[in-house]
């Protein structure tokens, strides 16, 4: 079970108050009318699946509603860090921090 | 049967009125003399049961039924919001987790941007009038009184029955008197404050209602379960 802190709420809750809610930080094509097939079909169907830091959406289901970031690690299961919608993460993995150009 | 009188646009658009208040209708949901309203629970027949049992236990059960319930959302960083809805309620909107109560009304906070305001029935279609003709911009207000009910609960053993219900802590030292958290309860949710050092309130959903009736008898079976009427 988690034990997740609600950025929120500001304390801790049970995993049970929560749902999944996929990868994090996906941009929607600005252009929709103009992006090729594939961008738009990256955009709608191609999810990261790493072994390692992952950022995902949660939501605090049974107790604010509010969506949130969290980065957590998929294979020690460990969550890293949990940061507000519109928030980047301070913990990325080096492939992350290449393909934003920040590495 | 319409009652006209009931039904009103709250801030209609006068000419030459330089930001003009988008027309809403705001309307008076109690029913009145006419039809009856029955609560949730209006098929336990909690009176009768209060009434045919001097049952004593550790755990008291009363419904609080057919209260105002108004939802309140808006942004705590918009100074005129909250301006206005403190000018209204006589109270500063509670920060996260905290419930305000003045006299017969409770403020709940649900969530960053969301209150949830009960009070007596009759009061609530006035409350709502005022908060309209008081607030201007990006605010809501939903009366969701047919939608929910509290159950008050009282008494030494009920800690050991929310214990049982939900996965929060109901410690003292992480649910003081005055806290309000929103959780799991049962298979069910429910809006849990802590009223006192021996009461609580659960706000619940209409439909679940009976559900968690029967969950609480059945949770407080084994230190005896009184009724208020
Ligand atoms: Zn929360």
């Amino acid at each position: 079970m988690f034990y997740i802190y609600c950025p929120y709420c500001q304390e801790h809750r049970e995993e049970e108050e929560f749902h999944a809610a996929g990868q994090a930080h996906i941009a929607r094509p600005a252009d929709p009318d103009n992006c090729t097939d594939e961008e738009w079909g990256d955009y709608l169907y191609f999810r990261k699946n790493p072994r390692g830091l992952h950022h995902e959406m949660w939501v605090h289901a049974a107790g604010c509603r509010k969506f949130f970031n969290m980065t957590r690690d998929t294979q020690s299961y460990e969550i890293k860090e949990v940061y507000k919608m519109g928030e980047q993460p301070q913990i990325v993995s080096e492939q992350d921090s290449i393909a934003r150009g920040t590495a | 049967m319409s009652d006209v009188t009931n039904v009103e646009a709250s801030s209609p658009v006068q000419a030459g009125e330089q930001a003009a208040k988008p027309q809403v209708a705001v309307m008076n949901l109690l029913a009145g003399e006419g039809p009856r309203a029955d609560s949730p629970l209006a098929h336990a027949e909690l009176g009768a049961i209060a009434k045919q049992s001097d049952a004593k236990g550790g755990v008291c059960l009363q419904e609080l039924k057919l209260l105002g319930h108004l939802v309140l959302r808006g942004d705590p960083n918009n100074q005129s919001f909250v301006a206005g809805v403190t000018k209204v309620l006589g109270v500063a909107l509670p920060a996260a987790l905290k419930t305000e109560v003045i006299g017969e009304l409770s403020v709940h906070w649900v969530s960053p941007d969301e209150w949830l305001l009960i009070m007596p029935a009759k009061q609530a279609f006035q409350l709502e009038r005022e908060l309209r003709a008081e607030l201007t911009g990006h605010y809501a207000i939903v009366n969701v009184s047919g939608g929910q009910t509290v159950l008050r609960l009282t008494g030494p053993d009920v800690d050991k029955v929310l214990c049982k219900s939900t996965p929060y802590d109901v410690h003292e030292r992480n649910f003081p008197v005055g806290k309000v958290v929103t959780s799991v309860f049962a298979k069910s949710q429910a809006v849990i404050s802590r009223s006192g050092e021996e009461a609580w309130d659960l706000v619940v959903r209409r439909s679940f209602a009976d559900y968690l009736w029967l969950w609480l008898q059945d949770a407080s079976a084994e230190y005896g379960l009184q009724i208020k009427g």
